[in-house]
């Protein structure tokens, strides 16, 4: 019996979750890292070290710029306009006490759909030049327009914005809770001293909730790199590569042309460039906890 | 408070009120407009995708149902969320549970393995896994996919079941301890119930996830036979994509049950997104 005691059950439990974590992440992700120095194509059984060759190749690839542009467009993107509509809903909910609810729900209702479902109504009655929204407007106004997903120049912003439409409530939500935690009576006493709405949010508010300013600012970074679903869904990376992303060109690579290790080393620069934002969120905080 | 005051605050509350059912006209509007085509014949929608039916097709649905293979997809869909749910709850409540303290050696590790393992892109661990899994004949296997949804969703899932048991009064543990229960004691009697709401967030949260979720089963599930419902329906509108009034009324069939879903459990839903992001 005391001998017994003597085991440390703890390990046992924590054992599942480590073990499933350690095969499906961990290990094949240090693969990865070692494959992106092959040429291994996910079949044959002679897998050849070609040292940096893959990523020499990227460094010469105009379509690997392109996607990494697209990934900066997507950042900036998403750091502006849902973070703007978020901030902007959020206060404005944020005094609604009786109607926020019902706001947040129907503000969610995209947030909470499948990413394959959104794709496709937008695709279809939204962008359709025959039987969608487009379509309507050209036929009806004789506006000259077309889906704007077809054209070159404006494919990843319409890319964008679909994932926009879905994604923004969700900072609504996050801004809204944190707003909330606003300790009272720094409200009551700004209010006291006769400040504005503006004001209020400047001065009290905002420092308040800066944050989970900060972690959504690093997440929505970390996010628009892994960016995959919508332009895969919308547009396959196309018309001629113009919206492909690092996220969608490593797919590709790995299962359209069969050069996993060329894959590998365009998820090795994803990774890299979560890395960074993560590092420096650490830095950030880490800043913090000693002032 | 004087007339214009008063003017002034109901002009201030009706800009409020515009910007936000302005902002939910934004959010709403493409799902209702696949609301309403559902019911429309295809040429109906071709003429004007905006006009209200004449007679409600209800006939869409029936035949979406079919030629979607809903009946199989859906089957599919709910044993890939189940496992994924099962193993995910078993396994993050008791990591959560053991990293919530001082219990092992290396918990600061581990936390910081799954922080990173958290940010990790698919793309980073996607492809040998798929070329393993192609070895070993899982490919199309719905149980062996939601392992690898259950580990990308696990983090997440553990720092919320952490967050749940560090609200856990110690006493609570302390005092069933002095009265000589064993771990497993603690975990089944004394824990799980006060945690079980916050299980119940994670088991939402993860569930719907794991229902919407594109890159890793397009990857995994091959076959039609092992299409989720979405998958299904975006095989469905790859070849069938010219005959609207079956992609509107399918697409309603995988749009309906998610809204009652997310409307039931929106308390949970929004608790479980909120105490991930904001230090409560």
């Amino acid at each position: 019996m005391s001998k017994k005691k003597k085991i440390n059950w703890n390990y046992l439990l924590i054992a599942p979750a480590l073990l499933i974590s350690v095969c499906v992440i961990l290990v094949p992700g240090i693969m990865t890292v070692v494959y992106s120095f092959t040429d291994w194509n996910g079949l044959s059984p002679d897998i050849n070290f070609i040292g940096l060759q893959n990523y020499q190749e990227l460094f010469h690839d105009n379509i690997f710029f392109t996607a990494i542009k697209n990934n900066f467009i997507w950042a900036i993107m998403f750091l502006t306009i849902p973070v703007f509509l978020g901030m902007l809903s959020a206060m404005l909910l944020l005094s609604r006490k009786k109607t926020r609810s019902i706001y947040q729900v129907a503000f969610l209702i995209p947030y909470v759909l499948a990413p394959s479902v959104n794709a496709m109504l937008w695709l279809n009655i939204m962008f359709s030049p025959v039987v969608g929204v487009v379509a309507f407007l050209r036929n009806t106004f004789g506006w000259d327009i077309s889906s704007p997903l077809a054209n070159m120049k404006t494919a990843i912003y319409a890319c964008a914005g679909v994932d926009i439409w879905h994604y923004w409530s969700y900072l609504t939500v996050i801004y809204l809770a944190a707003l909330r935690q606003v300790p009272t009576d720094q409200v009551e006493a700004a209010r006291v001293e006769g400040c504005n709405g503006w004001q209020l949010f400047r001065y009290v508010y905002l420092p308040n909730i800066m944050p989970t300013i900060k972690l959504m600012f690093i997440m929505i970074t970390i996010g628009s790199f892994l960016s995959f679903d919508y332009v895969k869904l919308l547009t396959g990376g196309g018309p001629a590569h113009s919206t492909e992303v690092l996220g969608t060109y490593a797919y590709s690579f790995a299962f359209g042309s069969m050069k996993v290790g060329k894959a590998a080393a365009v998820g090795m620069f994803i990774s890299i460039f979560g890395l960074i934002a993560s590092i420096i969120y650490a830095r950030m905080t880490q800043k913090e906890s000693m002032e | 408070m004087g007339a214009s005051s008063l003017r002034k605050k109901i002009t201030v509350n009706t800009i409020i009120h515009l910007i936000l059912i302005l902002l939910a006209v934004i959010c709403l509007f493409p799902i209702v407009l696949v609301f309403i085509n559902s019911f429309k014949e295809n040429s109906e929608i071709v003429r004007n995708p905006l006009s209200l039916p004449d007679i409600l097709h209800l006939e869409n649905y029936i035949q979406a149902w079919t030629t979607g293979k809903f009946a199989k997809g859906f089957l599919n869909s709910i044993k890939l969320t189940g496992c994924t749910v099962i193993i995910v709850l078993f396994c993050s409540t008791l990591a959560g549970y053991v990293l919530s303290g001082k219990r092992i050696k290396g918990s600061g590790a581990i936390l910081m393995y799954f922080m990173v393992a958290m940010t990790v892109p698919i793309q980073l661990f996607l492809f040998p896994l798929y070329y393993a899994y192609a070895k070993m004949n899982l490919i199309g296997n719905i149980p062996a996919t939601s392992v690898i949804l259950a580990a990308t969703y696990m983090p997440l899932a553990i720092f919320l079941m952490r967050t749940f048991f560090l609200n856990v009064p110690k006493e609570l543990e302390e005092a069933a301890r002095i009265d000589g229960a064993n771990t497993r004691q603690v975990i089944w009697s004394v824990m799980r119930p006060v945690v079980s709401p916050g299980m119940i967030t994670v088991a939402i949260l993860i569930g719907l996830q794991s229902w919407n979720e594109y890159l890793i089963t397009s990857t995994f599930l091959q076959g039609e036979k092992n299409f989720t419902a979405t998958l299904g329906f975006l095989s469905m509108s790859g070849s069938y994509g010219s005959n609207m009034s079956i992609l509107m009324a399918s697409a309603m069939i995988l749009i309906g049950p998610i809204i009652i879903f997310f409307l039931l459990t929106q308390k949970h839903f929004i608790d479980g997104m909120v105490s991930g992001a904001v230090k409560g």
